[in-house]
């Protein structure tokens, strides 16, 4: 029995010897790392302008936001650093209901925006947010790589035999969203495959696997020229609303509302109109 | 020499406080898990037919990767622990590079190689075979993530032998297939299986590769871990229900292959333990 175990030790041994040296090898080839998340380095000059009324704004604010809101978010993050010197602002990122369960087990966030209603009133329910404020819209939109190789060009060609098309699976937003899109239509969609969330059904797409996926305009939008977008009458049978609100637990209520007001005032409505977002 | 070595078991008494807070940093979330379950739901939650159709593809699908694993496998630590050639270690660091890559990773570099536009998946498509969002896709990537377990496995059970009984065997007469099947394979039989039982598992638990590869769709290619993922997002009993059947078969699985050396033949563990002696300093 000993001599076995001893064995089996020594083989682990090497075995995490070589994993470890492969691993250090490798890190060793990579670049040093860039920078974390959107907090941008003290552009604090002069150029504040005391928008925001009343006292100094400082101190660290933690944004809980939906994967969809990055761009949009990352660049006012940044205008919300330069107009507050002394503000930081730390973003997360990643699918909405992740960002639920994170909040609900405590994780210490100042704001939370969501990508669709449904997630926000899981919070409301615990009262675990103030209330909401509707700050934008997204419709779906057809994504194909491109070139449009199986030539899509409306909602029905995605059910067409021998197209490849990927959608979310119902559970997450965008799949929900593309379920009543079908229901609305009569169309019965046959995905060759249901993704967990909207940037695998893109990156499905943008590598050329499928021939056509259902994603949000923003992510077309995002995605630059690796897909073609192609929008659809049907796509307002579902559109997703983006709710914000404060999380109660914020050590720092004035920042939180003051971000918040960045966000549904008129410049962050442009930054988001910009990324491809809809009006509330 | 060998005696006094295997036995001597003095450990200074902090390692045991090191070891026991070791040990409760993976048993303490299992168990937190286990606390979380919804027991008087948990047999309806893991007998629906989204998670019954999931389990048997799991099951299916290592199956079939580790029957893939011993196939490529075996050749393969045969190759890197008898001969000598260059570019060996080379080699032998590439075999082991899924165990430190991130499945993701693995996922996107399959994509690039089976998938539609990838380098083989072009010319597989021309011949009417299409690997993405198939079930062979699933079966690829989790061979792919498993298969290093049966080489670093098979190729340390190749090691500790030693080739002595096969020169033997070579000098009264036998051809290298027959010493093959004859000696070496019988020999190093307890290492195999406890490689393939570890690669069964490691096929049972990917999930990072064959999202990225492969794919989720019921009955096709979403494996137990991609529906337990998908669960998450709407049904936490669902996802912790089906959690702990994944944690179950892991641990039937790991248990059976540490139990499989002890019982061989005493020979062979004798010359394992000799040899592994020798390779431990």
């Amino acid at each position: 029995m000993r001599p076995v175990r001893k064995n089996s030790a020594g083989l682990s041994a090497v075995m995490l010897l070589t994993a470890g040296l492969l691993a250090a090898a490798l890190s060793a080839c990579a670049p040093g790392a860039p920078g974390g998340t959107g907090g941008a380095p003290g552009t604090g000059n002069a150029a504040a302008s005391g928008t925001s009324g009343g006292s100094r704004l400082s101190g660290k604010l933690t944004v809980f936001a939906a994967a969809s809101l990055k761009s949009a978010f990352t660049r006012l993050a940044d205008e919300f650093e330069r107009r507050n010197p002394g503000t930081e602002v730390v973003l997360s990122f990643a699918g909405s209901s992740d960002l639920v369960t994170q909040i609900s087990q405590g994780a210490p966030a100042d704001v939370f925006a969501s990508a669709d209603s449904k997630n926000m009133a899981k919070l409301q329910e615990a009262s675990l947010v103030g209330d909401p404020i509707n700050f934008a819209t997204n419709t779906l939109e057809i994504a194909v790589p491109p070139g449009n190789p199986a030539s899509i060009s409306t909602f029905a060609d995605l059910a067409r035999p021998g197209v490849k098309a990927v959608v979310c699976a119902s559970q997450v937003p965008c799949g929900a969203a593309a379920d009543r899109i079908e229901k609305a239509t009569g169309t019965a969609l046959k995905p060759v495959s249901e993704e967990s969330s909207v940037t695998d059904v893109l990156g499905k797409v943008a590598s050329g696997e499928a021939d056509a996926g259902l994603v949000y305009v923003t992510d077309v939008k995002n995605a630059g020229d690796k897909v073609e977008g192609i929008p659809f009458p049907e796509a307002s049978q579902a559109v997703n609303t983006y709710p914000v609100a404060a999380v109660g637990t914020t050590r720092n209520r004035e920042l939180a509302a003051a971000f918040i007001s960045l966000v549904t005032g008129s410049d962050g409505q442009k930054t988001l109109a910009d990324a491809g977002f809809g009006a509330p | 020499m060998r005696r006094r070595r295997t036995d001597y078991t003095g450990i200074p008494a902090w390692i045991y406080a090191a070891a026991a807070v070791g040990g409760l940093l993976v048993l303490l979330p299992v168990a937190a898990m286990a606390a979380r379950v919804n027991w008087p739901q948990f047999l309806p939650l893991i007998t629906s037919e989204p998670s019954l159709t999931a389990l048997g593809l799991s099951l299916r699908t290592s199956a079939a990767s580790t029957a893939l694993c011993i196939i490529l496998g075996v050749p393969l630590a045969l190759v890197l622990a008898r001969a000598t050639f260059p570019g060996q270690r080379l080699l032998r660091s590439f075999v082991l590079l899924p165990l430190v890559l991130p499945p993701v990773v693995g996922g996107i570099a399959l994509l690039y190689t089976f998938g539609r536009q990838g380098l083989l998946g072009r010319n597989l498509e021309l011949l009417g075979i299409q690997v993405a969002f198939s079930t062979a896709a699933v079966v690829l990537a989790q061979t792919f993530v498993a298969l290093p377990f049966l080489v670093v496995s098979l190729e340390g059970a190749l090691r500790t032998a030693g080739g002595r009984y096969e020169a033997v065997a070579a000098t009264l007469g036998a051809r290298p297939g027959t010493v093959l099947r004859r000696v070496t394979v019988p020999l190093v039989l307890p290492g195999l299986a406890s490689g393939a039982v570890l690669s069964f598992a490691r096929g049972l638990g990917e999930f990072g590769a064959t999202l990225t590869f492969a794919g989720s769709l019921q009955g096709v290619t979403r494996t137990l871990p991609l529906e337990i993922y998908l669960q998450r997002e709407t049904d936490a009993d669902a996802a912790v229900a089906l959690s702990l059947v994944l944690v179950a078969v892991a641990v039937t699985v790991v248990a059976l292959s540490y139990r499989g050396p002890r019982r061989t033949g005493t020979a062979a563990r004798t010359t394992a333990a000799h040899a592994s002696g020798g390779s431990v300093q």
